[in-house]
């Protein structure tokens, strides 16, 4: 397909392990932020090709992995309402939460439904005005203006069945909440292609300047990751730290305005509860007041005290702290046909991404 | 959950278009991209174009790449 499979060449590739190699003096830690990306390194072999001295890490960037049990079991909680359908992305059927899943209440007989897109909730909501639609809004910045498009629709055309269990999540915040808490060393960031085609580069300029990193916008095919990695090593040897973008073709340093817009017409910034990296300023998304009588969490419902394994380290996987492979659950008691945390269920889970690929 | 994929623009009727992905046709929503032309190729994420491939960047990076590659 055009625009995959050039940036696919083998031979740029190996030039481009070559000049990693001839650039890199010493060893370092460059976390790659999103989930795409370590699936695509574990996909394409890239950790194996690099120089050993250049180590990669996974961070949090897996929206599923982030979502925290409170808000899988209120939507289990909310699903058990004979007059709620639950609609909802694919990956979040099987992520467990504190006591069951999406997936089991579907079989006990609920009424949960997955989309593709944020416009089939719509649907589904014209489709049955006796019900409320509730609609699992998770994701980053890529998919919010997507969800607010939906939301705005659905205001224009007033539909009052159409609500809201809002768990987006934002990027660059959190990003400082991992900075801050040094709790691993990042030496460079390979910041997130999809979510910065519609932030943009601005709200990363902190990565350099108030932690002095370097941090490339990365596109998804092997010679990006290279590219963006080299870009990132020889910052780094010269004594640089700046926000670049390597994914030129699709990210433009103020992103997308129209998008951003859509956001900003149905949101504000508000904290927000990551799996494993807790409460975290401006990291959310909170409705604004035209647009609060669709947000569920208004709705009266009994939901139970959250708990997770003891033992799963999703929390920390998500931080870059631990591998999976420290695990003692991972591929003895935890694998994708029987997930224990989240991590192992999305498929750009670090663990799922480690039970696939190692 | 943030994947996004290329896809040619072949049709536009308000603000949906039909975008071949991979050799299907697929309807996809401008609300968040609505300044595309017929031929040019977007990016699409759950179903809505959230960006325009710029082509000439893309030229210009596996150009800058392809240099690189005889230089070595």
């Amino acid at each position: 397909m055009k625009f995959i499979d050039e940036f696919r060449d083998k031979e740029i590739a190996e030039a481009l392990v070559h000049r990693i190699q001839r650039t890199s003096t010493r060893p370092i830690q460059l976390m790659e932020v999103c989930g795409t990306h370590t699936v695509s390194i574990f996909r394409y072999g890239i950790r194996g090709i690099l120089p050993e001295q250049i180590r990669l890490i996974s961070g949090p960037g897996c929206p599923v992995c982030v979502t925290p049990n409170q808000d899988i079991d209120l939507a289990i909680a909310l699903s058990r309402q004979s007059d709620v359908i639950i609609v909802t992305f694919g990956d979040m059927m099987r992520v467990p939460g504190s006591t069951s899943s999406l997936q089991k209440e579907k079989a006990e007989g609920r009424d949960i439904r997955i989309i593709y897109s944020s416009l089939e909730a719509l649907n589904i909501a014209k489709e049955h005005p006796e019900k409320r639609v509730v609609f699992l809004a998770i994701g980053f910045e890529t998919t919010s203006p997507t969800i607010a498009v939906a939301i705005l629709r659905a205001k224009e055309e007033n539909l009052h069945n159409l609500f809201v269990l809002n768990s987006q999540k934002r990027v660059p915040p959190a990003l400082v909440a991992l900075l801050q808490s040094q709790r691993v060393k990042i030496d460079g960031l390979i910041l997130p292609g999809h979510v910065s085609t519609i932030i943009g580069t601005n709200p990363y300029q902190f990565i350099a300047k108030q932690f002095g990193r370097p941090a490339v916008v990365t596109g998804f095919e092997p010679l990006d990751i290279l590219q963006g990695i080299w870009m990132l090593v020889k910052q780094i040897e010269e004594n640089r730290a700046v926000v670049e973008i390597q994914y030129r073709r699709i990210v433009r340093e103020e992103g997308n305005p129209i998008a951003l817009r859509k956001i900003d017409e149905v949101f504000d910034k508000d904290e927000s509860r990551w799996r494993g990296l807790g409460l975290i300023p401006d990291t959310g998304y909170r409705f604004k007041e035209s647009y609060k009588e669709m947000d569920v969490r208004n709705f009266d419902v009994e939901v139970e005290v959250p708990k997770e394994h003891p033992d799963c380290l999703c929390g920390e996987v998500l931080q870059g702290i631990r591998s999976p492979l420290e695990c003692r659950l991972f591929k003895k008691v935890c694998h994708p046909e029987n997930p224990i945390g989240p991590c192992m269920v999305s498929i750009e889970g670090t663990c799922h991404t480690y039970y696939k690929f190692s | 959950m943030c994947l996004g994929i290329p896809g040619k623009v072949v049709e536009i009727e308000k603000n949906v278009a039909k975008v071949d992905v991979g050799g299907l046709l697929r309807d996809i929503s401008l609300d968040l991209c609505p300044d595309v032309s017929i031929g040019e190729y977007v990016l699409i994420h759950t179903g809505f174009a959230i960006q325009k491939v710029d082509e000439k960047e893309a030229e210009e990076t596996l150009e800058f790449l392809k240099e690189m590659v005889e230089a070595t």
